[in-house]
């Protein structure tokens, strides 16, 4: 009787055993050691098949997915003759991000700076909006008189198209780079209002009537049950917002010019240098994931 | 008597899309200090609505509630509910929920120690000093509804109102928490006020049980004394002859003279 036949017979169990693990197996307690090694073997296979279920399932189909988008790239760059493709603009992106914070005077500057003065703008602009949609958002959700008050204001601003508010900001403010924040902060406002509100009224009678029995004071109704309770609708408005918000920044920054992603776009599409317009193209891409997915780490923190 | 709470023609209507619904009409009640009432009916028959009315939760129609002497205007930390659905805030730990009821009443008054002493005591009371730092969604259900128990005491309320507070618990644990809130009821001697759909409930707890007719315009049909000696067993009275009789009594009121139409 070989010892394989044992580890079958044990385990029941159809895995191949190699042949030179046998081999090495001590012949003094057989059975015992075969046991054992069997079981630890399983899970290493049972984790190879997790391993790879995973990769058949998730990983493919996005693998695939880029795959097939930079061929049907590729073909269209080669018919076109003009459009560069992938090939062309990685290298030109290797190129580009080698030095991504040179200083050649100010309209001369690396991509890095570009990149980061977008995300300030936008860190400003949207932070003016936090700091008023959000409490507005509570007051208007709280209060049946404002939420009257400001609903068809809302209703109104709301649809109208982020650049029709910038020649007002270019008039009272009489700057590009502020007028640029502003148009972020009008268009980046409204999710975070009406999300707030909206959970407001979304807080179960349930809490509210503990807030009645207990006769809390409105600010703690506010810390103790309103906060938390709108908090995960909070987030959810603070993450459409920053979304519009990077959104606008490049259209903003096309028109105001200075320094910044957008205004970078322009630039290179007045040097006629493709590659870097589709580079653009991804780093807005990404740099708007990137901060979409953080905010959901954070949001998920918020989650009863 | 001495009246403690009373109720006067209370009137409950509500108004709808199809016109008015009266739910309740002429309630006349009054409860004695340290007295245990109970209000049974059949669903829809208005008895959490005679409860909110009490609790100041909504407000009546016509006729006048009082507490201690007071109409009842608006609810208040004296007259502490214990809700169906536990409503513990999810993001507050177990003694923080209490914390919150013990700061509203005695803040100000006592030093902050005292405070956080009566909170945890709360607790100890209802059988939870162990799970005091829990947060709600890490304790089963009967746990929750106990620190919603322990909540509602913490206040030390003239009056408990208790809305159907064991009504999502399974059986065992329910009866369990029969017998714990029978246990702290009489040795605290609060006047309570339970709404419930249980018979054997309210007749192990109650001093009096509150019969409800059906709904539209329910009111109180009958009233029935409990004089079942403290402190009471559960199991003792299982074959107690009053106990069965009381039993038999609700059952008969419930089942035979007011039987709920087969419409709901």
């Amino acid at each position: 009787m070989s010892v394989v036949s044992i580890k079958k017979n044990i385990s029941g169990d159809e895995i191949p055993m190699p042949a030179s693990s046998v081999k090495e197996q001590p012949m003094k307690q057989p059975q015992e050691m075969a046991t054992t090694k069997t079981a630890s073997e399983k899970a290493t296979v049972q984790r190879i098949k997790a391993v790879t279920e995973f990769f058949v399932r998730r990983v493919m189909p996005s693998v695939l997915g880029v795959v097939l988008f930079l061929v049907i790239w590729a073909l269209l760059a080669k018919q076109s003759g003009e459009l560069p493709g992938p090939d062309k603009t990685w290298a030109s992106a290797v190129e580009l991000f080698s030095d991504p914070f040179y200083d050649n005077g100010p309209n001369d500057k690396g991509i890095g700076w570009n990149i980061l003065s977008s995300l300030e703008r936008v860190g400003i602009g949207f932070g003016l909006a936090a700091l008023i949609g959000i409490p507005l958002g509570f007051v208007i959700g709280r209060f049946a008189f404002f939420s009257g008050m400001a609903s068809p204001i809302i209703s109104l601003l709301r649809p109208v198209s982020p650049l029709a508010w910038l020649p007002i900001g270019l008039l009272v403010l009489k700057e590009a780079q502020p007028a640029a924040i502003w148009v972020i902060f009008i268009s980046s406002i409204w999710p975070m209002i009406i999300n707030t509100a909206v959970g407001v009224t979304k807080v179960p009678q349930d809490y509210m009537n503990v807030a009645r029995v207990l006769n809390l004071s409105e600010w703690k109704i506010f810390t103790r049950i309103l906060f938390p309770a709108v908090l995960p609708y909070m987030m959810t408005g603070v993450r459409l917002s920053i979304g519009v918000a990077w959104l606008v920044i490049v259209a903003a920054e096309m028109l105001t010019g200075g320094m910044g992603i957008g205004f970078w776009v322009w630039d290179e599409w007045n040097n006629l240098n493709v590659e870097h317009i589709i580079i653009a193209i991804f780093i807005v891409g990404i740099v708007g994931l990137l901060l979409e997915q953080g905010l959901l780490l954070l949001a998920k923190r918020f989650e009863y | 008597m001495n009246k403690y709470v009373q109720i006067e023609n209370a009137q409950m209507i509500f108004e709808t899309k199809n016109g008015k619904f009266v739910a309740l009409k002429d309630i006349n009640l009054l409860i004695d200090q340290g007295e245990f009432v109970s209000i049974i009916g059949h669903s829809g028959c208005g008895k959490s609505t005679l409860l909110n009315l009490v609790a100041g939760l909504i407000d009546p129609s016509g006729g006048a509630l009082f507490c201690a002497g007071r109409e009842i205007a608006g609810p208040g930390p004296d007259r502490a509910v214990v809700f169906q659905n536990h409503s513990l805030l999810p993001w507050l730990s177990c003694f923080d929920n209490v914390y919150l009821a013990v700061e509203r009443v005695f803040g100000g008054k006592e030093p902050k120690a005292n405070l956080k002493k009566r909170a945890t005591e709360a607790l100890e009371l209802v059988g939870l000093g162990h799970a005091i730092h829990k947060m709600p969604h890490e304790i089963s259900g009967g746990m929750k509804q106990r620190v919603g128990i322990a909540r509602a005491l913490s206040m030390q309320p003239k009056v408990l109102l208790l809305d159907e507070h064991f009504g999502a618990l399974d059986a065992l644990t329910r009866a369990h928490l029969q017998d714990e809130l029978l246990r702290i009821v009489t040795s605290l001697g609060s006047t309570a006020i339970m709404v419930t759909h249980d018979v054997d409930e309210a007749v192990l707890l109650s001093d009096r049980i509150v019969m409800m007719t059906n709904g539209p315009s329910a009111t109180i049909g009958e009233i029935l004394d409990v004089k079942l000696p403290r402190p009471r067993d559960r199991l003792a009275l299982a074959e107690d002859r009053d106990y069965v009789h009381l039993r038999g009594e609700v059952l008969k009121f419930l089942y035979e003279r007011h039987k709920k139409k087969e419409a709901a």
